[in-house]
C-alpha cells in the first residue's frame, strides 16, 4: 500500500522537455512563444557564459580571481530560468548563480570584485532587485519566502526567485522557506539545479526521494521537473511558474535536471575523485549549447560567424572587467566600519578613529 | 502618565509603532489572533489587521527568513520568538545574515529588523525557556542587544529599536513582565540606545547590572545603606554596544566595582564589563572587579531555581568584598 502510494507520487513528477540531444522538438505543443531574436539572445547569453566560464577558471588559476564554482554545464538552467523574468522581480541567488544577476544588470566587474572578497562587490547599483550571492546554503530559500511576502505586501506584480543545488535540497530552510511561501500564497519560485553532486556527495546520498521535484508536495505547492539541459524546457517552466504566482496560484519549486562540467569550486576540488568519465560523457552529450545550437541552425537562426561574435565579446568585456576590478580601491579597516551600522556605536566610533589614525600613517 | 506593567507598556510601544509607520510588521508564533503567549500583543491584530500583525508557521528559522525578506522589500519587521532558548533554530538568520546585511551589500541594504524575545528565570519555566543567551548574541558584530528591567525604560526602548534601521535584539525578562507596575507616559517617547541608566546613585561602589539583576542589586543596595555602605547601581539597558562613558565615570568616582548578571559566569557580557574597566580605569581601582554570576552548568531544572540564580544576598557578598579587599 505504502509503496504504491509512493510510485502514485512519483508519477506525477516526470521530466518535462521540450528540445532533445540532437535540437529536435519533441514537445510541439508546449513551444515557447520566443521571437526569432529572443531565441538568438538566448543563445548568445549561453555563450556568452560558458567562455566567462572558462575564462574566470584560467583567472582563477593565476590568482587574478579568488572564489569561483564553475556553472559549464549549467547555462541553460541558470539563462532559461533568467530569462522568464521581469527587471523587477527579485533574485536571491547562491554561491553559484551569478550569471543570473549579472544579466540582471550586476556590472560584470562587480561579480569579479565579489569573488576576490572586495567591498565593492555587493554595492549594488541602485534599484537592482538582487542580493548577495549567499554561501549558507538554504538560507536565501527562507528569505525568499520574506522577499515574495513583502513584494505582494507592497502590490507589486513580480515575483522572488532563488536557486539552490541537489545538497541543499537537504537542509531544514529550504523545507521551511518552501513551507512558509505555501502557507503565505506568495509569488515564489523556488530553483533547485540538481547537478547530481554536492561537492563529492551524490543526490543519491541526499535522500530517498527519487526526484527533488516531489518535495514541493510536503509544502503543497506545485513542483515539476525539466531537463535543465534543456533551455526551451526551463524557460517555459519558469515562466508558467511565475504566471501562476502573480495569478495568486502560489509559489513553485521547480528542479532542473543538470550538470556541472567542472568542478565544485576552484579551491581544490577535483572531481576525478568521484566522478567517473562515463559519466561526464554522457551529460556532454547533454550538453545545452549543442542542442539549442542545433536547433537555432535548423532555424537558420545561428551560424559560427554570429558564435564567434559572442566570444570575442565575451573576451573583451571580461577582458575590460578585470581591468575595471584591479582598479577599485584597495580595501580600508575604516571602510568596512562604515558599513556595519547607518550610526556607529561607541565601539565603533573608537575603532573608528583608530583605524583612521593609522591608515594615515 | 499610566500605571502599567512592563508587558503593557510593551504592548503600548508596538501599538504606537503600528500607528505610527504602516511598514511595521509584527510576527511570530501565536502572536495574532492569541495576542501573544504573554499577551505581548494582545488585541493589536484586531486594531491593526491580519496585514499586520500575523501568525507565521512553527519554525523559527523560517521566521527569521521572512523578517529578512520582508527588511530588504522596505518592511520594518518586529519579529518574536517564543523564547530565547530557541534562538539555535533561527541562529544563522541573526547572526549569520541579519547582522551582516548592511556590511554584505557595502551598506546598499539594510534589514531594520527588531528581534523580540522573551528570557529569564525564577518563573519556574521547562527547558530553553529562560536561558539567558544575550552574550552569543553580545559577541554578534551587527547587532545591538537591548535589555530593559522597567515598564518605562521598556517602551523606550522598544520605540528607539523598532525604528533604528539595523537590526537589534530586544530581549524581556519574563520575570519582569507582570511583577510590578509603574509609571509611563501615554505619549510616545524614545530611550537613546547604547545608554545606561544610572538608577541609584551612590559613592561607595558601583554595581554594573542589567535585566533582573538591576532590582536584586536595588535591594542588596538598601541592605548595604543599612550597613553604611552607599552603592551605585547602573542599569546598562544596552548589553551590546556598551555604554563605557558612564560605567568608567561611576568607577572613577567610587573606586570599586562589581558586575552582576543572571547569566553563568563563562556566558552573559560581565567578562567583558571587567575588561573594558580594567584597560581604562585600573588606577582608579581600590580593588579587583568582581562578578556575580550563575555558575557554569546548564540552566536548572525548574525545582532548583531559586538555589541557583544570583540573588541580592549574594550580590552583598560580592560588595562586601571589594569593599573589604
Amino acid at each position: 500500500m505504502s509503496t504504491k502510494t509512493l510510485e502514485q507520487v512519483e508519477g506525477k513528477f516526470e521530466t518535462f522537455q521540450i528540445l532533445n540531444e540532437e535540437g529536435e522538438v519533441v514537445n510541439e505543443a508546449a513551444m515557447p512563444e520566443l521571437s526569432d531574436e529572443e531565441l538568438q539572445e538566448l543563445m548568445r547569453r549561453m555563450v556568452y557564459t560558458r567562455i566567462w566560464d572558462q575564462r574566470a577558471i584560467s583567472l582563477n588559476r593565476q590568482g587574478r580571481l579568488g572564489f569561483y564554482a564553475p556553472v559549464a554545464g549549467q547555462e541553460a538552467s541558470m539563462l532559461g530560468t533568467h530569462f522568464a523574468l521581469d527587471k523587477e522581480d527579485w533574485i536571491l541567488p547562491g554561491y553559484r548563480d551569478i550569471p543570473q544577476i549579472v544579466f540582471h544588470g550586476l556590472p560584470l566587474h562587480q561579480a569579479f570584485l565579489w569573488s576576490r572578497g572586495h567591498i565593492g562587490g555587493g554595492k549594488f547599483p541602485e534599484g537592482l532587485n538582487i542580493v548577495v550571492p549567499q554561501i549558507i546554503i538554504g538560507a536565501q530559500i527562507i528569505q525568499t519566502a520574506g522577499v515574495a511576502l513583502g513584494l505582494k505586501r507592497k502590490g507589486k506584480n513580480n515575483v522572488a526567485i532563488t536557486y539552490t543545488g541537489d545538497g541543499g535540497a537537504s537542509q531544514g530552510d529550504f523545507y521551511e522557506g518552501m513551507n512558509f511561501a505555501g502557507a503565505f500564497n506568495v509569488p515564489a519560485i523556488f530553483v533547485v539545479q540538481n547537478n547530481r553532486f554536492a561537492i563529492s556527495v551524490p543526490v543519491e546520498k541526499q535522500s530517498a526521494a527519487k526526484t527533488i521535484a516531489q518535495k514541493a508536495t510536503a509544502a503543497g505547492i506545485e513542483g515539476i521537473q525539466v531537463d535543465g539541459m534543456d533551455v526551451l524546457a526551463v524557460y517555459t517552466v519558469t515562466k508558467q511558474a511565475r504566471e501562476r504566482a502573480l495569478n495568486g496560484e502560489g509559489p513553485t519549486l521547480i528542479e532542473t535536471l543538470t550538470y556541472r562540467y567542472g568542478p565544485h569550486t576552484m579551491a581544490g576540488d577535483d572531481p576525478t575523485r568521484y566522478r567517473t568519465s562515463d559519466l561526464d560523457d554522457e551529460w556532454t552529450k547533454k550538453d545545452p549549447l549543442i542542442r539549442f545550437r542545433k536547433f537555432l541552425e535548423g532555424k537558420k537562426l545561428w551560424n559560427e560567424e554570429k558564435e564567434n561574435e559572442v566570444v570575442e565579446k565575451a573576451k573583451e568585456d571580461i577582458k575590460a572587467a578585470i581591468k575595471e576590478a584591479d582598479s577599485a580601491p584597495k580595501q580600508k579597516v575604516t571602510d568596512i566600519i562604515g558599513v556595519m551600522f547607518e550610526q556607529l556605536p561607541a565601539n565603533l566610533r573608537e575603532q573608528m578613529e583608530e583605524y583612521t589614525a593609522k591608515e594615515s600613517k | 502618565m499610566a500605571q502599567m506593567t512592563m508587558i503593557q507598556a510593551i504592548t503600548d510601544a508596538m501599538r504606537n509603532e503600528l500607528k505610527k509607520n504602516e511598514d511595521v510588521l509584527i510576527f511570530g508564533e501565536d502572536v495574532g489572533q492569541n495576542g501573544g503567549v504573554f499577551r505581548a500583543t494582545e488585541g493589536l491584530q484586531k486594531e491593526f489587521g491580519e496585514d499586520r500583525v500575523f501568525d507565521t508557521p512553527l519554525a523559527e528559522s523560517g521566521i527569521g527568513g521572512l523578517a529578512i525578506g520582508l527588511g530588504i522589500t522596505g518592511f520594518r519587521p518586529v519579529m518574536e520568538i517564543q523564547f530565547f532558548g530557541f534562538l539555535f533554530e533561527v541562529m544563522d538568520s541573526v547572526a549569520g545574515q541579519m547582522s551582516r546585511w548592511r556590511y554584505r551589500s557595502g551598506g546598499t541594504q539594510t534589514t531594520p529588523i527588531t528581534v523580540r524575545s522573551p528570557f529569564g528565570g525564577g518563573v519556574k519555566t521547562p527547558e530553553m525557556h529562560a536561558d539567558s543567551l544575550e552574550g552569543l548574541m553580545a559577541q554578534t558584530p551587527g547587532l545591538k542587544v537591548v535589555i530593559p528591567s522597567t515598564p518605562y525604560d521598556a517602551k523606550g526602548l522598544l520605540i528607539a529599536s523598532i525604528r533604528d534601521n539595523d537590526p537589534v535584539v530586544f530581549l524581556e525578562h519574563m520575570k519582569l513582565y507582570r511583577s510590578f507596575r509603574a509609571e509611563v507616559p501615554e505619549e510616545e517617547y524614545t530611550i537613546e540606545l547604547g545608554k545606561a541608566d544610572i538608577k541609584r546613585e551612590g559613592k561607595d561602589v558601583t554595581i554594573i547590572t542589567y535585566g533582573a539583576m538591576v532590582h536584586a542589586s536595588l535591594k542588596a543596595a538598601e541592605e548595604l545603606e543599612k550597613d553604611g555602605v552607599d552603592v551605585e547601581v547602573i542599569d546598562l539597558m544596552t548589553v551590546s554596544p556598551l555604554d563605557i562613558d558612564t560605567i568608567i565615570a561611576s568607577v572613577e568616582k567610587t573606586n570599586r566595582a562589581i558586575v552582576v548578571q543572571e547569566a553563568q559566569k563563562q556566558a552573559g557580557i560581565a567578562a567583558n564589563v571587567v575588561a573594558e574597566i580594567t584597560e581604562r580605569a585600573i588606577l582608579s581601582l581600590e580593588a579587583p572587579v568582581l562578578r556575580v554570576t550563575a555558575p557554569d552548568t546548564v540552566y536548572p531544572f525548574a525545582a532548583m531555581e531559586d538555589s541557583w540564580l544570583p540573588d541580592h544576598k549574594d550580590i552583598v557578598d560580592a560588595v562586601n568584598k571589594v569593599v573589604n579587599f
